[in-house]
């Protein structure tokens, strides 16, 4: 299963090192065990639920709370306004009506003046139950007048379009960035554009042109969001129970926010039941839990319901797309340009760097070795929820990879050239790299071809063609479809990369105990990725502890130092290098002890796993554990060290890590009814190093799900008048066991070179890659209809319609 | 409304609202955790429980309707230390990852190998087909199952 080398096991059974090992998790998880927010009960707390606004744009003319408040077990209603009059010592704003958005954005915790989206949060009830909290809710009479709704991000720029952010005194709907710029550029225009022109100009070349549209959806985690705040009146002390894939970054947001001193919250993400990005952002909700308590004066739970999180809570991508590319006749790529109109919803909500505003979709130039690349992305504000952070999106490499694989096959479609062969023709040799690409971005390591041409052996590619050939003469269709995508994760160097100032490097703490039984402190935080055994391995790998040995902790500001979280899949190129840095720390103390208990000198040693030895003395030598106990004891040590094995890191990376694979999906359409079946998924990933096999492909599984109900069902959409079409899961549909195949994995393993042990990380590529194989599947499928492109979800009306000739476009905002 | 019900072998009489949904019933009066809530509209079966040793989604019923009824829940499975096999089987195959859908993924899936100790690769997946796991993309879970059902407990588990 896995190229990982030999390592020994532990006296549990476990590799002292990398391996495929169990889920040190799994044993609470199977017994009922987990301890998620919803169940987190303090004595005395309080429930709560918001009032939304069913309106996508309207004024608020009057609120009357007072036939809420008089119902028994209400304790108290809080509304925009009475939000706008609490106080607060803040480096953001002077009242709790409106907070920050990751981006420099300011977006309301309850709606003042406007509502903005449908689902906005407009009061907030406090209750005995959460049962009378909802009855409440009914009684809340607001009056709006209801005003036109931008819906369209074609149409938001239009002079006679509604401003939706009067608040901010616009007077159209642009987006202006912390830095002064309403669109987002990279690459060079000028070269590109004109590289281009001469291909339209040369008759040895051809350039093709798609509007391609990546709509918008939502992550769904199982778990929605939600929170328990109580804030002791006495000591000023906040404790916040909380779904957060970040709980450091959100307990200085909420020092920023509340005004409250840092020193006296504690941010505490216990198990968390899914996040994929949505458990990134800060939510009203979260805020109206804090001021709830701060005003009631106990602890109060907030805990949304599945519609209030597909409605109001981060969406991902709705990015619309114009690509051009150009080439020539014998399908070598000349230059790719890319425009994106990009819908942010009502309120900026993103969580980019500050440097990227439009995420790292820069790197939409791929996998492929050409001179010219060139983007720009112009975002405005809709009447939508906010957000665009979310859904394993890697920081908006999902909707590059899914442009330039998508436009690559429509390359090959307008050459005749095989898919497969147009790639391989343009794949970065493995010599090329360290390789800059022409939008800037230094890949780390690769083979591409290697893993390109082991993925066509694992799904035996000539003879798919050929058995597509053979059922396309019998009117049958079946598709193929490649996707070859490059993501750039680990964010990043806090040179370039922080997200509202405070740069995106991680700390972690290693404490060894007398008896040699370690304890690892982290920032980021799992929502499933199996932090605490993989982390335990690192440290096991560079010290020789067994795994079991080791124990994580994570999910805790108390308890863990500060670290920007677990999003972008940065948790092992950021933290997980922070624990190879802190364990080899602990070594190196180690040494010095080892050293003083063999008088020798620190020179004198070698380590071999789990010991330092004599150098030609391999018996004379001690191991970590008895090394442990040394350096509590009575054992002079040399001056300047104080003893104990501890130490501390914080890891900031010198680039990201650059992970990739090759993926083939295979399905079978019936024109007659559009029906798409994936018949097989074959994915060949390269994250470097795999720390722990089996999880790694537990990851690449659940994206390629992802992939699949993406590109085949999964919409948020919106009528006219800004009625979401996409708010429960009766409506928004995901893939259940039986629209995923038995996927086919493969890897390869091309170690970064700048990553202490080699590993890239590898938590949403298979999200990134596998819409792209799956479109390109369907497409390839009914290309003998003169479909060269239909836009996602590939439902059986939209496939049944394109091979009509009419061609479904997804959103009313591409015509 | 007074109910009295059996849940994991044990009798619990209670007074609740006759609106109070079966869920919120064992999540918040009886504090079996174990059983989650996941959507408002019975799609994503991380409530299901055993009804009379049938699997119910727990939010499409009314605590009062499990009146006089014997209840199963995840924290119902194992025999004291002892999993069932079913939760070995989950552990085994990396068949969970943020753990939320595995308690109604594993009572339906031993229910299915309760009716049906072999089944095929197809019958599992038709059988979890009513409840969502966004993690681990199912394969894992069909083999959770199976290697569950090429483990019989050596024990009777009660129901």
């Amino acid at each position: 299963m896995t190229a990982v080398e030999e390592v020994p096991l532990s006296p549990a059974g476990n590799p002292i090192g990398f391996g495929s090992m169990k889920r040190v998790e799994d044993a609470r998880f199977v017994r009922g065990q987990g301890n998620y927010v919803d169940d987190v009960n303090l004595p005395g707390m309080l429930h709560s639920a918001i009032l939304r606004s069913p309106h996508a744009h309207a004024r608020i003319v009057s609120i009357d709370k007072s036939a809420a408040e008089a119902l028994p077990g209400v304790v108290l209603v809080i509304t925009g306004e009475m939000l706008a009059g609490v106080p607060r010592p803040s480096l953001l704003g002077d009242n709790f009506a409106w907070m920050p958005t990751l981006s420099y954005d300011t977006q309301a915790v309850l709606a003042t003046d406007k509502v903005r989206f449908q689902g906005q949060e407009v009061a907030f009830v406090i209750a005995e139950s959460k049962y009378i909290a909802r009855d409440a809710l009914e009684l809340i009479d607001v009056e709006y007048d209801v005003l036109d709704a931008v819906m369209d991000a074609k149409k938001a720029m239009d002079p006679d379009a509604p401003v939706i952010r009067d608040d901010k005194g616009q007077t159209d709907n642009s987006i202006t960035d912390v830095h002064g710029n309403q669109s987002w550029e990279s690459g060079n225009a000028e070269a590109t554009a004109a590289a281009i022109a001469a291909a339209e100009a040369d008759p040895n070349c051809v350039v093709v042109t798609e509007q391609i549209l990546y709509p918008r959806v939502h992550p769904a985690p199982m778990e929605t969001c939600g929170s328990v705040a109580e804030l002791n009146p006495v000591t000023g002390q906040l404790t916040l129970y909380t779904t957060s894939q970040a709980p450091h970054a959100h307990r200085t947001v909420y020092a920023m926010v509340a005004g409250l001193p840092e020193q006296k919250i504690r941010v505490i993400s216990p198990d968390i039941g899914g996040g994929f990005g949505n458990k990134v952002g800060v939510y009203p909700g979260y805020v109206l839990s804090i001021v709830g308590s701060l005003l009631t004066g106990k602890p109060v739970k907030w805990m949304e319901d599945r519609s209030e999180n597909l409605m109001s809570t981060s969406f991902a991508r709705d990015y619309h797309m114009k690509a051009t590319i150009a080439a020539t006749k014998e399908g070598k790529i000349l230059a790719v340009d890319v425009d994106v109109l990009a819908d942010h919803g009502a309120f900026n909500g993103v969580a980019q760097p500050t440097n990227y505003p439009a995420g790292f979709f820069h790197i939409f130039s791929g996998s492929y070795d050409y001179p010219n690349a060139h983007c720009k992305v112009t975002p405005v504000y809709t009447n939508k929820a906010p957000g665009g952070v979310a859904y394993a999106c890697s920081f908006r490499i999902t909707e590059a990879a899914y442009v330039i694989e998508r436009v690559v096959d429509c390359l090959a479609a307008e050459l005749q050239m095989d898919p497969a062969e147009l790639r391989l023709k343009n794949l970065i040799a493995s010599d090329k790299f360290p390789y800059m690409s022409p939008t800037g971005w230094e890949y780390d390591s690769g083979e591409y071809e290697k893993t390109m041409r082991l993925a066509m052996e694992i799904a035996g590619y000539d003879e798919l063609r050929r058995e597509q050939a053979e059922k396309r003469a019998k009117g049958e269709y079946m598709g193929i479809g490649i996707s070859f995508f490059t993501e750039g994760v680990g964010a990043g160097p806090r040179k370039t990369m922080d997200i509202l100032g405070l740069g995106m490097a991680d700390g972690i703490e290693l404490r060894v105990h007398p008896t040699g039984k370690a304890v690892l402190r982290l920032s980021v935080q799992s929502q499933g990725q199996a932090h605490e055994t993989t982390f335990a391995q690192i440290v096991s790998h560079e010290l020789g502890i067994p795994p079991e040995d080791i124990d994580v902790v994570h999910g805790d500001t108390d308890q863990t130092p500060f670290g920007l979280g677990t999003y972008g899949s940065r948790s092992t190129p950021v933290s997980g290098a922070a624990a190879s840095v802190v364990a080899r720390k602990v070594r190196e103390r180690a040494k010095i002890v080892a050293a003083a208990a063999l008088e020798c000198s620190p020179d004198d040693l070698e380590w071999e796993l789990g010991r330092w030895y004599v150098k030609g003395d391999k018996e004379r030598g001690k191991t970590i554990q008895e090394i442990a106990l040394l350096s509590h004891s009575a054992l002079e040590l040399p001056e300047g060290i104080e003893g104990h094995l501890d130490a501390t890191a914080v890891y900031n990376p010198p680039n990201l890590t650059y992970p990739y694979g090759c993926y083939i999906c295979v399905v079978d359409v019936d024109v007659l009814t559009g029906q798409v079946k994936v018949r097989r998924f074959i994915a060949v990933d390269d994250c470097g190093v795999r720390i722990n096999p089996m999880i790694v492909e537990g990851q690449v599984h659940g994206g390629l799900a992802d992939g699949i109900g993406m590109a085949l069902m999964e919409l948020i959409a919106f009528d006219e008048d800004g009625n979401c079409l996409g708010g429960s899961f009766m409506d928004y549909l995901l893939p259940t066991a039986m629209e995923c195949p038995d996927y086919e994995l493969g890897e390869t393993v091309t170690p970064s070179p700048h990553h202490p042990i080699g590993a890239k990380g590898v938590g949403e590529s298979a999200t990134v890659g596998s819409p792209a194989a799956v479109v390109n599947a369907v497409i390839d499928a009914i290309s003998p209809f003169g479909v060269r492109h239909a836009d996602m979800p590939l439902t059986p009306a939209n496939v049944w319609r394109a091979v009509q000739g009419r061609p479904m476009r997804t959103d009313m905002a591409v015509e | 409304m007074q109910i009295t019900l059996t849940v994991n072998g044990t009798e619990y009489t209670r007074d609740v609202e006759p609106r109070m949904l079966l869920v919120h019933f064992i999540r918040d009066e009886l504090l079996l955790r174990g059983t989650h809530w996941g959507c408002d509209t019975s799609n994503c079966g991380t409530c299901t429980l055993w009804v009379d040793g049938e699997p119910v989604k727990s939010c499409t019923m009314l605590a009062v309707m499990a009146d006089g009824r014997a209840i199963r829940t995840v924290e119902g499975l194992a025999n004291g230390a002892e999993l069932d096999p079913i939760q070995q089987g989950f552990i085994e195959c990396h068949g969970l990852q943020c753990g939320f859908c595995t308690p109604g993924m594993m009572m339906t899936g031993r229910w299915l190998l309760d009716n049906n100790p072999n089944p095929s690769e197809g019958e599992i997946r038709e059988c979890i087909s009513g409840q969502i796991c966004r993690c681990t993309g199912y394969k894992n879970i069909v083999s959770a199952i199976q290697w569950a059902a090429e483990h019989p407990a050596t024990s009777e588990v009660t129901s």
